[in-house]
């Protein structure tokens, strides 16, 4: 156990998968001499050399498809997406090639590559660098997509996705990366476990990656309210830990879903879905949902914080179901 | 209104289950009834959508026959533009509304005539359900419809308190730690006063003859010792399923025992559904069915014994278990009697009776053993039958009975 940062537990999650396996490399923007856009790789430059850490044309189609090509190639690639806006444009990479291959190939090929990239809003990059598109990658089949929003997560799940024969996506809530914690060290998680952050009787908070703070802090809100409340991390989007969410629900009778991404087909949606198809008899409230307005991300700091779900508006959803 | 019991000549209606517009399978339960005996659940026996309810619940004593509700059954697809539904039943007689729609529907698929009353006719071209009307639908969240159903609390009487007036899981665990203690003593005074008429109706109009046999029990409880040892208590069987079972196969042989007498003539029943007597706490009993007892194989016969006697101590009976036994079959277990001359629950043919295994001194190739011996005996309804066939009767349960494994 170690305190660090988001930041840090990211960095040394890959400076340790790189120490053990020669195959792992890092590439991307600015990843190199820069240090990363979020300094997540600062310093790694310098340790592994420029073969291992490899500064990339501002390409994403390119830079996506050279990671699939490694992956396939018996490689072990980490390829870091700015941020989750930019990566639509390595989207036919991710979508028709990374994800698809292994069932193309008829098994023959796997592309075990791990795609990082920043998503989320809150810190004024408006309407093009804010917005959670984690949702979109998670419906598609082939690819598993991961959502850590803790520092132990970060680690943890980093070096799980790394074990993997077939391709993770991993979205870090860039306003998680200073964010202080313990890392535990050795552990290898599970992709597809879900986590209870905090038991409680009267309903079930979900939430994942960067709504998950807020959510907590909601939770330690509604307490004092006398609303005992229950708060799940999904930590993967897919695989989705419907047992965790279905078994909770069925304990509170009442689920709400916190996500930053717009309510209109968002990841939310799905949850809540899942939860009338497996917890219907168990429900005494309709399953509600916070999510974030349907605009494009504000710039000024007091309509980005209004566009974006914060505790209080969980607060406000959680006692309209009572 | 069913008759729900041979002796049943009216019911309240204790609640519906079922909501105007909801689809009904056959066997679904559409409603409680209470009858001197039991609460008891009435299944449909039709498959439909339930069309209109004519009755509400209510301490109204109903005669058996009252029409209850409509169901309206199903066949093929509807017009675009259903008639208008009226309060009587007449016009809804089925009238295609176009050739093709009708050509579609083959004959065959005509569904069978319609419960209660018979006015309503089979529809050729049925109506989808119809979404209940705004306002009929009380707004309860599942939760507190599942629980309330549980405990039997009708929905209709409860004030919601959640948002928009729903009621919730709360308001119903308010409602049953509110509710006045349960009405187990006028349940029992109405159990006593059914039993009393059925009795004496039993007594006055059915000549009775009785017999009695001996029967060996030592092989059937030899095997069953072996049978279970290897077992967990959960997948044990007792000894009174093994009576069960000879019982009911003994009825194949002699059918004549198995049935009913209606209108000054025995009716056979071809289906053998072993009613068992079960005692209530508190006194009273009931002798609901074990369905096809002859067909079912010991485990699951043991299951469906344990909850029968599970759910008649409950008062949660299906309508079909308490109105379908064909024979009763009475076994007096533990209690240290060694035989039972039963009365015949009407209007059926026969009781089978067994007293409690004791051991005995017997005679077996010539020299005196000590064996376990059982008392069975027979009630048969002379109208029906002569002391002959009932002989023949009980010489079968003991033959089926020296060959355990074979049950």
């Amino acid at each position: 156990m170690a305190k660090m940062t988001y930041r840090e537990a990211v960095r040394d999650a890959m400076r340790e998968a790189m120490r053990a396996d020669p195959r792992v490399f890092l590439m991307g923007e600015d990843v190199g001499k820069y240090g990363g856009a979020f300094a997540v790789s600062h310093g790694l430059l310098e340790e592994f050399g420029p073969t291992r850490i490899r500064d990339t044309p501002l390409s994403e189609s390119t830079f996506v498809g050279a990671g699939i090509g490694a992956a396939l190639g018996g490689m072990r690639p980490i390829v870091e997406v700015m941020t989750i806006n930019f990566s639509l444009l390595a989207l036919d990479q991710i979508v028709n090639n990374a994800a698809t291959l292994r069932h193309m190939s008829g098994g023959q090929f796997g592309v075990p590559l791990l795609v990082r990239m920043a998503t989320g809003g809150g810190r004024q990059l408006a309407a093009q660098h804010s917005h959670s598109l984690e949702g979109w990658y998670a419906h598609i089949p082939g690819i598993k997509v991961v959502t850590p929003a803790t520092v132990a997560d970060a680690r943890g799940l980093l070096l799980a996705a790394l074990k993997q024969a077939d391709p993770v996506m991993m979205f870090e809530h860039a306003t998680l990366y200073p964010l202080e914690g313990e890392s535990e060290d050795g552990t290898i998680m599970e992709i597809g476990r879900a986590a209870l952050r905090r038991r409680g009787k009267d309903v079930s908070l979900i939430a994942y990656g960067g709504a998950l703070g807020k959510t907590e802090r909601a939770a330690a809100q509604l307490a004092q309210l006398g609303i005992d409340a229950e708060v799940i991390d999904l930590r993967s989007l897919r695989p989705l830990d419907t047992e965790m969410i279905l078994a909770s629900v069925t304990r509170t009778h009442r689920a709400v879903i916190v996500e930053e991404a717009w309510k209109t087909g968002g990841f939310a949606a799905e949850v809540c879905a899942r939860i009338m198809e497996g917890a219907f008899d168990a429900l005494d409230a309709p399953v509600a949902r916070v999510c974030g307005a349907e605009v494009p991300m504000p710039y000024a700091q007091a309509l980005e914080q209004a566009a974006l779900p914060q505790p209080e508006s969980i607060v406000k959803a959680v006692q309209g179901l009572f | 209104m069913p008759r729900l019991g041979a002796d049943m000549t009216a019911g309240k209606l204790v609640k519906w289950l079922k909501r105007p517009g909801e689809r009904i399978k056959r066997g679904d339960i559409i409603a409680i009834v209470e009858t001197d005996k039991a609460n008891v659940d009435v299944e449909s026996f039709l498959e439909g959508a339930l069309e209109k309810i004519l009755v509400q619940p209510g301490d109204e004593r109903l005669p058996v026959g009252t029409p209850l509700a409509l169901i309206r059954t199903e066949a093929g697809a509807e017009p675009a533009a259903p008639a208008a539904v009226a309060a009587q039943a007449a016009p809804r007689v089925a009238v295609p509304t176009a050739d093709a729609a009708s050509a579609m529907v083959p004959p065959a698929t005509v569904a069978p005539a319609a419960v209660a009353p018979a006015a309503v006719p089979p529809r050729v071209v049925p109506t989808p359900v119809p979404p209940a009307a705004a306002g009929e639908r009380a707004r309860i969240s599942p939760a507190a419809r599942n629980r309330a159903l549980e405990l039997r609390i009708d929905p209709a009487t409860l004030t919601g308190t959640g948002p928009q007036g729903r009621i919730t899981l709360a308001d119903v665990e308010r409602a049953a730690q509110a509710a006045p203690a349960n009405t187990a003593d006028t349940r029992q005074l109405r159990m006593r006063e059914a039993i009393a008429s059925a009795m004496a109706r039993s007594k006055r109009e059915i000549p009775h003859y009785y017999l009695a046999c001996t029967i060996d029990l030592g092989r059937a409880l030899a095997w069953l010792a072996e049978r279970n040892a290897g077992r967990a208590v959960t997948g044990r069987l007792i000894y009174a399923v093994l009576l069960i079972k000879a019982a009911a196969l003994a009825l194949r042989e002699v059918p004549e025992l198995n049935g009913f007498w209606i209108d000054n003539r025995a009716r056979q029943s071809e289906a053998i559904h072993a009613g068992i007597a079960i005692s209530l706490r508190g006194g009273g009993l009931v002798a609901p069915a074990l369905h096809h007892a002859d067909r079912q194989s010991l485990d699951d016969l043991m299951r469906g014994f344990q909850d029968l006697v599970k759910r008649a101590r409950a008062w949660s009976l299906k309508s079909s278990e308490v109105s379908d036994p064909t024979v009763t079959i009475t076994s007096l277990g533990e209690r240290g009697v060694e035989s039972v001359f039963g009365i015949i629950t009407p209007p059926q043919l026969a009781l089978v009776g067994f007293g409690t295994p004791l051991e005995r001194p017997w005679v077996v190739g010539g020299q005196v053993a000590v064996r376990p011996l059982i008392t069975a005996t027979l009630s048969g309804d002379h109208r029906a039958t002569d002391g002959h066939r009932g002989a023949l009767y009980l010489a079968a349960v003991d033959r089926l009975l020296q060959q355990p494994e074979e049950l």
